[in-house]
């Protein structure tokens, strides 16, 4: 290895300089926001945010969020409904035709591939995709926040590619000379295989769904309905001051109550908490299915 | 559903790969079908699906030649009777928000090009001088975090940060001295913008430099080492070596990126925009939402999304015909 100069030195010093300061850029507001969920009124009132470690913690915001009677609760509820059910039949309907679109030899899979593709080009826009919902009669319930996002076709072409590449026709093949059907093919040896693809598409699914907002938010009118998302999007709204959402948190006899911006630091990490408690163990997951096929120059 | 140009351009490898041609005649068909009624069976739901969730409201954009009134029903998407042309479409040509519209729809977007595009870029590049393995790896976590995070989650940790009353961000301008009052970042016309594009990259540079960083992970070491034996240095490693071997990832998101110059990022303006900076702020999609939707004007809304949907397609079109034309493989 040849000897550094001292250019490359400065660089090396500056590049890491650099990327700790990156790293703070996408802690500090997370960590701020936790501190101050914590934060006591009194002393938030004499502190502002630039807490980074409470004196006294409190767990009154929680409290008010969680306890019962609160909308929170039910938000929680519905969220979890959504994602199970929802991820589940994403899965149902997106890999039974990313299989059958791995299929070389299938007849028509030009023709399918462009029924689909026109659908990523090409779209009926936000008051025709309403008018769906609300005339098949889905408004205020959870299949409207599933049925209209059954299959993203992006993801489901990329579950193809992993099918494609990693699943050698041979398989198949060997499987129909030992007297294998369709079904027994697809259940004894596809579905195995794919299951790193199939988990990790699941997993994209299930954020999607816990983080989705915007349907809700047109597709739901009844708060108790409402998944976590658009009930933590008004109480940002609308917590300061006119307090309408904060009349569906649970009733406390606080002596200090807390402060809405302590509520609302709340909210977020309620919101968030179970996403950032997941990630570590299931990060390699999230990205394997970017990192699929690799990039082919 | 939206999908990050990350997750397009693993996926836009499958649609160019299936460009072969088929014999068509109808006995081979017919046996094909017979022999795989298994498979065609297995697609059947699926595609129904697209055709219900996806095709009928495309359909559905004929209303915008009428005068569709929400109490209609399915009746009235299908009538004629109130047959007016392009009467929607010249209204919102003429409409005094228009050209207002367009540019802050234009303008946004490119802010977020100008600035988002080469941000994972360079990240990716700075995380691939990192020698110590449990280093990179930790800013690699981090950085991706913000991705899994909901735009409402985002658009409520910035405002914490810029909340005037007792904001991190609000302190340390005041403490430095920048300014001497809070700065009202949300509702001033000159910094909205700013905070928006801002807040893009904060939420997609980790995810976005995924892609680069593979790209750079595929590029063959001995090139390095050759380039070391002829004496060139890491900048120089950097022009003529990485950055060439990623062009084609360059290229395809880029690509993407242009084709949805229109998308200038509806969710996260519509959690964070107020009728005080609608001036720098209202995009074709909040306007659309706002009059189209809430307004309850269906007709005119689906005309405005339609005249969107027609450029963002021909944009598409013409930036993929121009990344071929260049020499790069493009979409299709």
């Amino acid at each position: 290895m040849s000897k550094l100069s001292t250019g490359e030195k400065v660089f090396a010093v500056l590049t890491h300089v650099g990327l700790v300061i990156v790293v703070l850029i996408f802690l500090i507001p997370v960590v701020s926001v936790i501190s101050t969920s914590l934060t006591s009124g009194s002393e938030f009132a004499q502190r502002g945010r630039l807490i980074l470690f409470p004196r006294r913690p409190v767990l009154h915001a929680y409290q008010m969020l969680l306890g019962s009677g609160s909308v929170v609760l039910s938000g929680l509820r519905n969220s979890v409904m959504r994602v199970s059910i929802g991820t589940g039949l994403n899965l149902l309907f997106t890999f039974p035709l990313a299989y059958v679109l791995a299929r070389r030899k299938l007849y028509g899979r030009n023709a399918i591939t462009t029924f689909i593709f026109i659908t990523m080009l090409f779209s009926g826009g936000l008051v025709p995709n309403f008018i769906l919902v609300e005339r098949l009669g889905l408004i205020d319930s959870v299949w409207a926040l599933i049925l209209p996002s059954l299959i993203n076709p992006w993801w489901m072409l990329i579950m193809r590619n992993f099918i494609m590449g990693s699943i050698p026709d041979e398989l198949e093949e060997a499987a129909i000379v030992d007297g294998a059907n369709p079904p027994q093919i697809l259940l004894k040896i596809i579905l195995p295989l794919s299951m790193p693809i199939i988990a990790t598409i699941g997993l994209w699914y299930a954020v999607f769904h816990w983080n989705a907002w915007f349907d809700a938010l047109i597709y739901i009118n009844t708060p108790a309905h409402m998944p976590l998302q658009p009930i933590l999007r008004n109480i940002l709204e609308y917590g300061a001051g006119t307090y309408t959402e904060y009349q569906n948190l649970a009733e406390m006899d606080f002596a200090e109550p807390p402060p809405s911006e302590t509520l609302r630091a709340a909210m977020i990490v309620v919101t968030t908490l179970p996403i950032v408690m997941v990630y570590p163990f299931i990060q390699k997951y999230f990205v394997k299915g970017v990192m699929v096929g690799g990039i082919k120059g | 559903m939206e999908s990050s140009s990350v997750e397009q351009l693993q996926a836009a490898q499958g649609i160019r790969s299936a460009g072969k041609r088929e014999k068509h005649d109808l006995g081979y068909a017919w046996k094909c079908i017979k022999r795989d009624r298994f498979y065609y069976l297995m697609a059947a739901l699926p595609l129904t699906w697209f055709l219900i969730f996806r095709y009928l409201p495309m359909y559905g954009i004929i209303i915008s030649f009428k005068d569709y009134q929400p109490w209609m029903g399915v009746k009235g998407i299908l009538s004629f009777d109130d047959w007016v042309g392009l009467k929607h479409f010249k209204a919102f040509l003429s409409s005094v928000f228009f050209w207002n519209i367009m540019r802050n729809t234009l303008v946004i977007s490119l802010q977020r090009l100008v600035w988002g595009f080469p941000m994972p870029i360079i990240l990716a590049l700075l995380i691939n001088e990192i020698q110590h393995r449990a280093f990179k790896r930790t800013v690699q976590s981090i950085s991706y975090l913000p991705h899994f995070f909901s735009m409402v989650v985002v658009a409520g940790l910035l405002r914490a940060m810029i909340s005037p009353n007792g904001g991190l961000l609000q302190e340390v301008i005041m403490r430095l001295g920048i300014s001497d009052q809070p700065i009202s970042f949300l509702t001033d016309p000159r910094y909205f913008r700013s905070i928006l594009v801002g807040t893009g990259i904060w939420q997609g540079v980790g995810w976005g430099s995924i892609i680069y960083l593979a790209a750079i992970a595929n590029v063959n070491p001995e090139l390095y080492e050759a380039a070391m034996v002829d004496g060139a240095n890491k900048f120089q490693r950097i022009w003529y070596i990485t950055l060439p071997s990623i062009s084609y990832a360059i290229a395809i998101t880029l690509i993407f990126r242009i084709g949805g110059l229109l998308n200038a990022g509806f969710g996260q303006i519509l959690l964070l925009y107020s009728p005080s900076v609608y001036q720098v702020a209202d995009i074709i999609d909040t306007y659309v939402y706002r009059n189209g939707l809430m307004g309850m004007r269906y007709s005119f809304g689906a005309a405005v999304g339609l005249f969107k949907s027609v450029i963002a397609l021909l944009l598409l079109i013409i930036s993929n015909r121009v990344a071929r034309r260049v020499g790069q493989p493009g979409i299709w």
